[in-house]
């Protein structure tokens, strides 16, 4: 073998475990210690370390036809210190010693520019953690290769069809190694797999998607075929006038819209009086068919069991039968309301406090085909798109419909549907659920994932119908 | 930093890649925030890699890497080889790129004074300050402050040759104060809502915004929407101030010209565009005093879509959007440029960092100044509101309907600004409502506003827009179904 031979050889051997490998835990723990040990030499023994590394690759594709396909390899360290009251952090992607001088030099000067905070914790201690195996070897090591296959014989279905597809594959693992100098260690490494796809048949679109920690949890070629037909029934929709009617949402959807409560069941947002949840904890706020908790030990969920500070997530029921009943907090929330942490902080210093990323709405037992059955007139929405916030307290979200509104008459779907805009209060919609599908890992664009049921509601408000 | 560029560009080619381009970028951040008086982020952030992109059997690979190292970005040419060769698998025709020259340069974007070189005690006591001005007034229960910096080195080169050095800093500041009472949260913000105004360049912008005298205003405002009459629904003239107008600008004619969009490129996340291909020097998209550009260059302004050149080594340049009210051009690349027969790419692809592939991505697009004053504007409405600061925005994925709220507006009566009006809201069909403009206040008037935040892409990328806008007004618009319950 020539020297240029091997070169490539070896640079090849490197690309291919670049993609497939993450670093042993060792490594970056070694990388908290050695931070450790440089801390204590520029007289900083409070110091907590964030070290974390992501690969991740995603294929894409439209007009049948891959026309983006992307790798990254990346690890960062974080660093915050703890000085007289005052707390700052410093973040590089650089592991040499002279940027970990640099960034604790730096820290320790943003820490000192400002004012004592009277309300900032010590760094907390060494903590127990609830395992949780989150990392499919079959994913980590997936090859562009494969997904490429996977995407070709997607649009080969779509081109049978007469269609147009466009999406996504996507494939990757991360770790993550928390720790400070007090002794608290938490490590965490998942691996995360996404397949989402639009089928379009002139000017009709419809869509599937699916978001598992091993990709062999779904099959691209079945959401494939599911967004082929239901785009095979969104062509030529009728127009129909915006009002008030009861619409079937998709988990996808019903996840679009629940999401954006999450950030209300923060301690620290009731606290600033920013929440829909103010003045209204303990209330009957949400029909008694409506429980949500947040609980990141649910095995269709993923994440680290533990938080930015390094405290063990618990799970923590948020609303009990239609009744807002819990908020989670973080250590500093905590202790302003005189109560224990739930491990939900975000790393800190931030001004946010905490938030529940783990949601987990409770079913019921109705499936998608009995409430299309049990309908004498609504609307099928597939999910929605676009989403924002119109009125903080009563929680009214526009946005719009995407990818599939179909009417439903007399227990049938009958007509694809034009595109709606609405203006819904989230409270008022989780008064008016009907029914419940069974719960189920969910994803969509306008919310984390979540696991969530379909649900039936009355009375949704639609406000204006847009040209498709 | 040309030695890693190089050498990366050398492994693609020598393992097949029949072109290349790669970027070195270099960041750093700063983020201050307070609320309630104290401190919130206090945070420094640095971050640098290469990505790569090559052409090899005619499809597309992309690599990124933190290794900078010899070995470390060879692997990373390697990779995004392999994955090109992969991507082949799916391949319907071979890339071609339209046609661009080679340069060797290094640009400098303007920075009176350098945030980073500016004390954070400064910075914090700025801040506190205006903090405290909202506190002081009673009925505001929640006050916030923010300032960000970033400058971005970055290093670009090509086989063909090119090799660009460009640096970019880029500051933001902004105020909220919020008011939560009885059933209702309101808040006012300044300069600007979602973060405040941002543009390219120093610490002088902080300066120039004057937040803490700015704060007692807002904060009173805030309050004083509790007690305001509920904005209406109805059909009436409707007049936009600058900021919120600049997100008009960005929703319903930013988005749509991109050519990825119109292409299908983004049907699966972003969405798709109205603007289908015929329509290009078809379709009269506004009334004939509507004027539109998607300027790059430093002549416009300095914002955050201005630079020297795109992330594939294309000159900055100004592209015709709306002419008198006529739609003529798309944002394109140099692989969409031929499909609108174009000659060369207009210059649009930007990144987010050096670990995401450049796309197609506003630059300024911003409205020209028209001839009013604002003042005339309000004397000559007989009949109207006027809208001032996003609170909300919503436009479906083919960009037809939009639907925004605003923190703030005033009812107009005989030519007068009247009373202040809580929970105003507008919504139309892009083209319709466009075509309603009949009056655009001037060039003295003109700010080019930054949106920090413009997401697109898979995986996503965060991208910094600029927006030129005056006061304009609109007539015959639908107002208030935000807030109607029919």
């Amino acid at each position: 073998m020539s020297a240029a031979k091997k070169t490539r050889a070896v640079a090849s051997r490197k690309a291919a475990a670049a993609e497939a490998h993450l670093r042993p835990e060792r490594e970056l723990r070694a990388i908290t210690s050695h931070i450790f040990r440089l801390a204590k030499s520029f007289d900083l023994p409070e110091v907590e370390v964030h070290v974390d590394e992501v690969i991740d690759a995603l294929t894409r594709f439209a007009n049948n036809t891959i026309h983006q396909h992307v790798a990254e390899h990346g690890l960062t360290v974080s660093l915050r210190v703890v000085v007289d009251g005052r707390t700052a952090r410093v973040t590089t992607n650089r592991t040499d010693e002279d940027a970990f001088r640099g960034a604790l030099e730096s820290a320790a000067s943003l820490a000192a520019s400002q004012p004592k905070d009277a309300g900032l914790l010590p760094l907390p201690g060494e903590q127990k953690y609830r395992h949780v195996r989150r990392f499919a070897s079959p994913t980590a090591s997936l090859s562009a290769e494969a997904r490429a296959r996977a995407v070709k014989n997607a649009c080969a279905l779509a081109e049978g069809k007469g269609q147009v597809a466009a999406g996504i594959f996507s494939s990757g693992q991360s770790q993550s190694v928390l720790a400070n100098a007090r002794g608290l260690y938490a490590a965490y490494r998942q691996t995360q797999a996404e397949f989402s796809i639009t089928m379009q048949q002139g000017s009709a679109t419809s869509w599937a998607k699916a978001n598992a920690s091993d990709y062999r949890a779904f099959d691209p070629q079945q959401l494939a075929k599911t967004a082929s037909e239901k785009a095979a029934r969104a062509e030529n929709p009728i127009e129909l006038a915006p009002g008030r009617y009861t619409v079937i949402l998709e988990p996808a959807a019903v996840l679009d819209l629940v999401g954006f409560l999450f950030y209300d069941f923060s301690a620290t947002a009731v606290r600033d009086q920013r929440s829909c949840f103010s003045n209204r904890l303990g209330k009957q706020v949400l029909g008694r068919n409506i429980t949500i908790t947040d609980d990141v030990y649910h095995p269709e969920q993923l994440g680290a069991p533990f938080d930015g500070e390094g405290i063990p997530r618990e799970r923590v029921v948020l609303v009990d039968q239609g009744i807002p009943r819990h908020l989670v907090y973080s250590r500093r929330s905590a202790k302003k309301a005189q109560t224990k942490p739930t491990g939900h902080g975000f790393a800190l210093p931030n001004e946010y406090g905490e938030a529940p990323m783990n949601l987990v709405v409770e079913g019921g037992k109705t499936t998608l085909e009995e409430m299309i059955a049990g309908t004498d007139r609504g609307l099928l929405v597939t999910r929605l798109w676009y989403i924002r916030e119109v009125d903080p307290y009563e929680k009214v979200m526009t946005g719009m419909t995407r990818d599939g509104l179909f009417l439903v008459e007399k227990g049938k779907v009958t007509q694809s549907v034009r595109n709606f805009r609405f203006n819904q209060s989230i409270l008022q919609m989780l008064q008016n659920v009907e029914s419940l599908g069974p719960s189920r890992r969910s994803t969509a664009e306008e919310s984390f994932e979540m696991v969530v049921p379909s649900m039936k509601i009355k009375d949704f408000h639609f406000s204006e119908v847009t040209k498709f | 930093m040309w030695d890693y560029c190089g050498h990366s560009l050398d492994v693609a080619r020598r393992r097949g890649a029949t072109y290349a381009d790669v970027r070195v970028m270099h960041f750093r951040q700063r983020d201050l925030t307070t609320k309630g008086g104290e401190v919130g982020t206090l945070g420094q952030s640095e971050s640098i890699g290469l990505g790569i992109r090559v052409v090899v059997n005619g499809a597309w690979g992309f690599a990124s890497t933190d290794q900078l190292t010899r070995e470390g970005v060879a692997a990373c040419a390697a990779q995004a080889v392999a994955i090109a060769k992969a991507s082949a698998l799916a391949k319907k025709e071979d890339v071609q790129l339209a046609p661009e020259g080679v340069y060797v340069d290094s640009w400098q974007g303007p920075c009176q004074k350098d945030p980073f070189e500016i004390p954070l005690e400064a910075q914090l006591d700025l801040l506190l300050k205006a903090d405290a001005a909202m506190r002081a007034v009673k009925g505001v229960t929640l006050s916030e402050t923010d300032m960000q910096f970033r400058k971005i080195d970055s290093w670009f080169a090509s086989t063909a040759g090119s090799k660009i050095h460009q640096r970019r800093v880029h500051s933001g500041c902004g105020i909220v104060a919020t008011s939560f009472k009885g059933d209702a949260i309101q808040k006012r913000s300044y300069p600007n809502s979602f973060g405040g105004q941002h543009i390219l360049g120093g610490y002088e912008l902080i300066e120039a915004m004057d937040l803490s005298k700015h704060a007692p205003l807002i904060a009173e405002e805030a309050v004083a929407l509790h007690s305001a009459a509920q904005c209406p629904e109805i059909r009436t003239t409707l007049i936009l101030g600058g900021s919120q107008l600049g997100l008009q600008i960005h929703e319903s004619v930013g988005h749509p010209i991109e050519l990825d969009r119109v292409l299908g490129q983004e049907a699966n996340f972003a969405g798709t565009s109205f603007l289908t291909l015929d329509k290009l020097n078809h379709l009269r998209y506004a009334s004939s005093i509507v004027n539109v550009v998607a300027d790059a260059r430093i002549a416009h302004g300095a914002a955050l879509g201005t630079f020297a050149y795109d992330d594939e080594g294309v000159p900055a340049q100004c592209i015709d959007v709306i002419k008198d009210g006529e739609f003529r051009g798309y944002l394109s690349s140099r692989e969409t440029a031929h499909l609108i027969g174009l000659q060369r790419s207009g210059g649009t692809m930007r990144t987010e960092s050096w670990n995401r592939l450049p796309m197609i991505r506003m630059t300024n697009v911003s409205l020209l100044p028209g001839t009013w004053t604002p003042e005339n504007l309000i004397a000559d409405t007989d009949d109207g509101i006027l809208m001032e600061t996003n609170r909300s925005w919503s436009i479906d994925d083919r960009r037809y309907q939009f639907q925004f709220s605003t923190e703030i507006a005033w009812e107009i009566k005989g030519g007068k600004k009247g009373r202040m009006l809580k929970n105003p809201s507008y919504s139309g069909i892009t083209t319709e409502f466009w075509n309603s403009c009949d009056a655009i206040c001037n060039a003295d008037h003109w700010v080019l506003w930054g949106t920090p935040n413009c997401g697109k892409g898979q995986p996503m990328q965060t991208m910094g827009t600029g927006h030129g806008a005056a006061p304009a007004r609109f007539r015959n618009v639908k107002i208030g179904t935000a807030f109607s319950n029919e």
